[in-house]
């Protein structure tokens, strides 16, 4: 499929990196390196990049978890073509996030940020979603993937539990208006619902089989 | 401070010499000038742009910071103002068909004189003073904002609050049709704020009325909002139509929605962390982007004028 590997995957690919393109942009017209129209900032540059590269790290934790709920709903193993590029891209946004934080929020004072992972709960658990995140970015090759096996899905079903602090971290540190992060759990609640289902309805079917099994012999 | 005294059977506010007379009048036409652009419909609309009507006040250097201040843009479209919704870009976008005139103020409680005034009665016998003055955001970023106003205490005292008044209460317009944001339950409305007294008599204590020389502009609070310089800007209460004087404190808005986050005095200190982040520094709006954050100063850099204020007190206990 010549298609799928040179035209839909460079264009949902470009499609991943506009919004870190547009930052980089609105960074260009901040410090006065260039003048492209349209895209600012704002007042308060830092806060919205530390905004959107959070916000694009959940995003892509969503989208990575729909995947595998839309080769069941379709009937097609295409989606899970595109499910290590948008995981990717989930670790690739956080790694955005946490190097705004540290060198333009924190001015890269490592003693701060110490600080703040021990002190501040919202940041403890951002933390530990960033890390988790990494062994599953560094064993996204195929050749990992064949090498570890079984393990490697149970590796990978960490995703879960890092979407979850994700939606967490969020979560904790809005001021009073919680509508935007309520969206996230609402969908996280979903796609992790979907899977408990899922599972447990295999679970049933293995027991009935199983039964049938015994039943015959 | 000015002094008053009390024993003239013509109320102050009766006498207006010519300067503050014509500073008055400009006011007014700016108002009236405001509201045939607004009238025009969409001209005024979103736009920031526009002038609005210039005022005629003395800059009040004793009392302001040499810091730049901020740009008129960054102050206009970067602000709390939950009335119109909860996005610091909201207020400049929602707020710009707000009628903030005609206006009226009610003067109620433990004082002589109450009743509902016209905000041309209430602002007549002041002079406007320009003040620059530090901004903290209890979210921590700040800001330099060159205000127009006058003291707080001025005016209250026009009122003669009674011995029993130990506190001053402040509400918004309650008007879901005009604010947006008041038709969702992220707060109790109005918002209410409150002063203890010898903090609204402090002659910090600005009455604003405007903004770089003109008519403050709605998203900012137009047209009559409270600055208290050595306090997070949440205390700022805006578009004020209620102005009481109570014996107890007044229940404040956010401390009502999160006791254990914001308190009543609400005094900037570094030393005191917000709950879920620090409060020792700040990232100030307009600096280089790669400039490291401020420390925060005690009192945001007012200590010297207002400590003494809270003196004997535990400020990790009544923050």
């Amino acid at each position: 499929m010549w298609q799928l590997r040179w035209i839909i995957k460079p264009i949902v690919f470009a499609a991943c990196l506009a919004p870190a393109l547009r930052l980089i942009a609105g960074v260009l017209n901040a410090t006065g390196v260039a003048h492209i129209d349209g895209i600012s900032l704002g007042a308060d540059p830092v806060k919205v990049m530390l905004h959107t590269c959070g916000r694009w790290t959940l995003n892509f934790l969503m989208i990575t978890l729909c995947m595998t709920p839309l080769k069941d709903l379709t009937h097609s193993v295409f989606w899970l073509r595109f499910r290590r590029m948008f995981g990717l891209f989930a670790l690739f946004y956080v790694l955005l996030h946490f190097s705004v934080y540290l060198l333009l929020d924190q001015s890269g004072k490592l003693g701060e940020l110490w600080q703040d992972i021990v002190k501040r709960p919202y940041i403890t658990i951002g933390m530990l979603g960033l890390l988790l995140l990494i062994p599953l970015g560094l064993t996204s090759t195929a050749k990992a993937q064949r090498r570890l096996g079984r393990r490697w899905t149970q590796l990978h079903r960490l995703v879960y539990v890092i979407a979850t602090l994700g939606v967490w971290h969020f979560w904790w540190q809005v001021k009073k208006d919680i509508r935007e992060p309520l969206l996230y759990v609402c969908g996280l609640t979903l796609l992790l619902g979907y899977r408990l289902w899922k599972h447990r309805r295999s679970l049933a079917q293995f027991s009935a089989a199983r039964i049938a099994r015994t039943d015959a012999a | 401070m000015r002094k008053r005294t009390a024993t003239a059977k013509i109320l102050p506010s009766e006498i207006t010499p010519r300067d503050r007379y014509l500073s008055r009048r400009s006011l007014l036409a700016g108002g009236l000038g405001l509201a045939a652009m607004q009238s025009v419909g969409g001209l005024a609309r979103g736009a920031f742009g526009q002038p609005p009507a210039a005022l005629t006040y003395v800059r009040n250097a004793a009392v302001s910071v040499t810091e730049a201040a901020n740009s008129y843009q960054d102050i206009s479209t970067y602000n709390n103002y939950y009335e119109f919704g909860t996005d610091k870009s909201d207020p400049a976008a929602n707020a710009q068909k707000f009628r903030a005139q005609p206006w009226k103020v009610t003067i109620g409680g433990e004082a002589e004189v109450t009743g509902t005034y016209g905000l041309e009665d209430i602002l007549k016998p002041h002079a406007l003073e320009e003040r620059v003055y530090r901004l903290r955001c209890v979210e921590a970023w700040s800001m330099v904002v060159p205000w127009v106003g006058f003291p707080l205490g001025d005016l209250l005292k026009r009122f003669k609050p009674t011995s029993k008044a130990k506190f001053v209460e402040f509400k918004t317009l309650y008007d879901p049709q005009q604010m947006p944001g008041q038709r969702s339950s992220v707060l109790d409305w109005p918002y209410v704020e409150g002063l203890r007294m010898d903090e609204a008599m402090h002659p910090l204590t600005l009455m604003t009325v405007g903004l770089y020389g003109k008519v403050l502009p709605n998203q900012n609070g137009a047209p009559l909002r409270l600055i208290i310089p050595w306090k997070y800007g949440f205390k700022g209460i805006k578009a004020i139509v209620s102005i009481k004087f109570t014996e107890r404190a007044p229940r404040t808005t956010w401390a009502i929605s999160a006791p254990n986050e914001y308190g009543f005095f609400a005094n900037v200190n570094p030393a005191v962390d917000h709950p879920r982040w620090s409060q020792a520094s700040e990232r100030h709006i307009g600096a280089s982007l790669f400039g490291p954050r401020r420390p925060t100063l005690p009192f945001n850099g007012y200590a010297e004028q207002v400590a003494s204020l809270y003196s004997g007190m535990d400020l990790r206990k009544f923050f």
